[in-house]
Formats: structure tokens, sequence, C-alpha cells
């Protein structure tokens, strides 16, 4: 009897197999064409698509449960504000993260940038001539925040150089550490060049200085699971369309340290306890951060996603996607006059190019006429442009349901475009 | 050639084309088969700003027309602002301002024209027509 109880157990346990033609048919839009062609999505890193189950719960939210929440005591109410609690509880075990305090609902990463900046700001963290760093690879969501608030309070940014292989220096980010210092923002995952960054070590430098960090994890959360109490990281930031979530909605983690002493950065309804026109006093963490109606159906909809990614064993996906860098890596390099822009040890699926004598522009446009969507631009990573002095590059970015094949029709892609440019 | 008749041309020309690679093959063809643009004009004043490729367009009011010299460093690009070029370059302001440039959606190019391609035939025909606008008000002082 115990033994069958054992066996129901593993059952119970065991992930879902990650057979890519079932995962192929969860996401809907995997099966429609562009231009006459099989769509072949490699443009992921901007925003990946949603699998049914997340689609579903949105329909399902407006369909049966739309109220507003944390307000009425009616039915539907309550029973809102039960799913949109429950989400913000997957997030919080997904990460890891202490409490669902500490898991601050936004509409994006940059937001969430915006709100530590700005409240940060408000509550005198800073003294004037104190230094921020940030990272060459940062996108502009890490760096304009900064800048404006460094404008606001007269703050030194400083910014860790990185290799030609789009790495960072680590020495350099240490020798940038002074008694200024008062915060590190650095990303987690590059998009423009698919760095991972060594996040652990830059914390435990950082907090040997009692500086915090913030990592910007919206290209981490699409490919791995991350912990944020055994990285020790003070905030992270992501949102949820890059992870298979609804747009719109984003996630700030923050230690409750920090947290509980900043004061919100937007006001208005559902982050107050009592109202006077005298005064207001604010409700607790995490509804402190969180003023007006948010995206009930946003915050749903990630919880779908967290369920969804994490049916399946993250190795299996991470092995997968692994193997799809290594052989678009291996097929580009036997390209001639192409060129891999960020090739760095330690890699996510992410490969920008640019090609001798031909504009990203033109390879993306052609390379569209056969239903492959790229990204072709700065990636708003201007900075990090100019560090390689190229103005544009070409970006194609993986995910755990593109396959090998996606690869091929990508590779011949690029033939033809060298071919109609030759 | 009026605007109109230089339109014409181009449709009967793209008529031949039996899908995307054919277009854009012409397309490329047009890029580089512009005038280049004198070194002096390749300035900031020029330049329209965006994100995907740099692009500039250079008028002069010559005769009571307006004279178009562009270039940009993507070659697709190029061959867009070649056509607009050949559609209105040496008409007058009136003409330029009067006459849509419908051979766009006719030969199937219109998705060059929404606003998040930046640098699109949407901003150099903004600028086209822009320019039109300031000869005009010279012209009529």
């Amino acid at each position: 009897m115990s033994e069958n109880l054992a066996v129901v157990e593993e059952i119970y346990d065991s992930k879902r197999i990650f057979n890519l033609n079932e995962i192929r048919k969860d996401f809907p839009i995997l099966s429609r064409e562009v231009n006459g062609k099989p769509l072949v999505y490699l443009d992921n890193a901007a925003s990946s698509q949603k699998p049914q189950s997340v689609i579903d719960a949105v329909t399902h939210f407006y369909t049966h449960e739309n109220a507003n929440i944390h307000r009425g005591l009616h039915f539907l109410s309550e029973y809102a504000t039960e799913s949109y609690e429950s989400a913000r509880l997957k997030v919080k075990e997904h990460i890891n993260a202490m409490s669902v305090s500490e898991i601050i609902f936004v509409r994006s990463a940059t937001e969430a940038i915006n709100l530590v900046s700005n409240s940060l700001g408000d509550m005198n963290f800073f003294d004037e001539g104190d230094e921020i760093i940030i990272s060459t690879m940062e996108h502009h969501a890490n760096i304009v925040p900064w800048q404006m608030l460094a404008k606001k309070k007269n703050l030194l940014l400083k910014i860790v150089p990185i290799n030609d292989k789009g790495e960072i220096i680590f020495e350099e980010f240490e020798k940038l550490i002074s008694e200024k210092t008062k915060l590190v923002s650095i990303v987690h995952v590059s998009n423009a060049l698919g760095t991972i960054n060594p996040v652990r070590e830059i914390i435990k430098t950082a907090h040997s200085f009692n500086i915090p960090v913030l990592l910007d994890g919206a290209q981490a959360m699409p490919h791995f699971k991350v912990d944020v109490q055994s990285l020790d990281c003070d905030f992270y930031v992501f949102s949820g369309h890059k992870m298979y979530g609804p747009t719109g909605i984003g996630i700030l983690y923050g230690k409750t340290f920090y947290l509980d002493k900043m004061p919100p950065y937007q006001g208005g309804g559902d982050m107050i306890r009592e109202v006077t026109f005298e005064k207001t006093t604010y409700d607790d963490l995490p509804h402190k951060f969180e003023a007006g109606t948010p995206n009930i159906a946003g915050g749903i909809g990630l919880g779908a996603a967290i369920d969804y990614f994490n049916q399946f064993d993250e190795i299996d996906m991470l092995n997968h996607e692994n193997e799809i860098l290594k052989y678009v890596t291996e097929k580009m390099s036997e390209i001639e006059g192409l060129r891999i822009i960020g090739t760095a040890e330690n890699k996510s699926a992410v490969v920008s190019f640019v090609i001798d004598d031909i504009h990203p522009y033109d390879i993306g446009t052609i390379i569209d006429t056969d239903g492959i969507a790229i990204r072709t631009g700065h990636h708003c990573t201007q900075p990090l442009n100019k560090f390689f002095g190229l103005p544009a590059t070409a970006r194609a970015s993986f995910a755990f349901y593109n396959t090998l094949e996606e690869v091929d029709k990508l590779i011949k892609g690029i033939y033809k475009v060298k071919r109609m440019f030759s | 050639m009026t605007i109109q008749q230089n339109q014409d041309e181009i449709i009967e020309e793209f008529e031949s084309c039996l899908d995307w690679e054919d277009k854009y093959a012409l397309v490329i063809k047009y890029g580089r088969e512009l005038e280049p643009l004198p070194e002096q004009h390749r300035i900031e004043k020029n330049k329209l700003s965006g994100c995907q490729s740099q692009v500039w367009i250079n008028a002069e009011f010559v005769d009571g027309k307006v004279k178009l010299q562009a270039d940009s460093d993507a070659t697709i690009v190029k061959g867009l602002i070649s056509l607009l070029v050949k559609v209105y370059s040496n008409q007058t302001p009136e003409d330029i301002l009067s006459t849509p440039p419908h051979f766009i959606k006719k030969i199937g190019i219109d998705n060059h024209l929404s606003p998040t391609r930046k640098n699109g035939l949407g901003s150099m025909l903004k600028q086209i027509q822009m320019y039109a606008v300031a000869f005009k008000a010279m012209g009529t002082k």
C-alpha cells in the first residue's frame, strides 16, 4: 500500500515531458502564417508568445470574474481579489521571495526601476555627489531613470566597462566601488548580447561594502528560474510579457528591509489606510506601492504563465535552448562576412550579428518576406552599440519553443540576403 | 513628366514582379541607381532622425521647382527614397502637395509606411512635403 502511494506521489511530482511538437501546439500563434509562409518567431527577447493557458486565464477573468479588487465585499470582488492575490503568491513562490509583501505588481520592468529610483530619491537615500554603478550593456530602462535621478540629486553614474566578448570586466567593477557608491544596478542577462552576468559575485562584492544591488531580470526570467533569496539581491525587476505572460504587467521584488522604508511612488486609491485633507497614512506592503486599479487580468495571466513554465523541468528547457544557441552559432560562423556581436562564455539563446556591407534594416526586411521575425536596430542599448561601433545590429532571440529547423530557415534566409545584396 | 506619369511608370515596372523577392530586388536596383548625394549635403540638417537607418534628404528650389537629392546607409531604404525622388523631384511645390503617392499602395510597399518603421517611407514623404510647403511660402512672397 505504502509503495503504491509512493508511486502515485512520484507521478504527481514528475514534470511534463519536454516534447517540442506538443509544446508548440500550446502556443496558437506559432501555427499562423506570415507572408504566406509559416511564422518563424525569433524575436522573443522583445516579447515572447503566449500559451493558450495564459490567453484562457485572461479571457476567463473577463468572462467570469471581472470586478475591481480590494474594494467590494460582494462575491465577484472577493473572487477577483482572490485570483489576483493568488497570482502574487505564484510570483513569490516562483522567485522564492521571503513574503508576498515583497512582490509589487507594476506595469513593466521599466516602471519597476522608475519606482525604485523615484522612491529612493524621495527618501534622501542619496546625498549630493553619491555614485550609482551600472554597466556598459544596460538597456535604456536601466540607464535613463538613474540619469534623471542623477540630474535631480547631483549624483554620478559610473559605468562598468566590458570586454570585446561582451562580458563585464569584474576587476574594473571592483575598482569603481568607492565610499560614495550607494547602489549597483546591473542587468542579469543582456537583451542585446545574451551575456549572463556574474550577478552572484557582483552582489557579494557590493554587499561587502554594504551597497544594495538591483538586478534587471527581464531577459533572465524567460530562460531560467531565479531565486532571489539565494542570489541575495536587494531588488529584482522583470516584465510579464517576456516570460510568456501578458503585456502591461511587471514585477518589482524588493527586500522588506528597503521596501518598508521607501515612500510610495504614486498616490491614489488602494494604497492608503486613512485619508483626510490634512494627512494621509499609507497601507502596508505591498499595497503601499500599488496606487489605483491595477492590471488585474495581466496579473492573473502572469500567474498562469508561471504555472505553464513550471510544468517543465527547467533543465530540459535550458538544454534545448543551449542546443539551439550552439547550433545557430556554429551555422552563423560558417557564413562569410557575418560577425556575431556578443560571444560571452556564459550566454543565453540570443545572437546579435552584422554582415559586411549589408545594413541590418536590409537583413530584417528581406528575412521578413519569408515569415521570419528578427529584431533590427539598436535594441534600446545605444551606449552598448557605441562600444562596438555599430549603430544597429540584427538579432535573433530564441525561446524554448523554437526548433533547430527554424534555425535552418534563418540561416537560409541570411544566405538569401547575401545573394540579393551581393 | 508629371508626378502622375512618374508614378504610372513605377507601377508598370513593379507589375512584372511575381513575389516579394522580385519586388525587393527592384527596390534594391533603384537604391543602387540613385544619384549619389554630394558630400556637402550629408549634414545633420538634412538627416531624418530614427532608429533603424540613416536617411538624408537635401532639397533645393531651382526655377520654381523642388530638386531633391537623398541617401541612406540601408540599401532598401535608399531604394524607397529613390522612388520618392523619381516621383517628386523637379516638380513644383504645388504639384508635390496636391499629388498623393498612390503608387506606394499600388506596388504593395505600404508596409514601409507604418510608423514603427522609423525612417520609413512615411517620414521621408513628410519631409519632402515640408520642403514643398517651405518653398511654396518662399515662392509666393
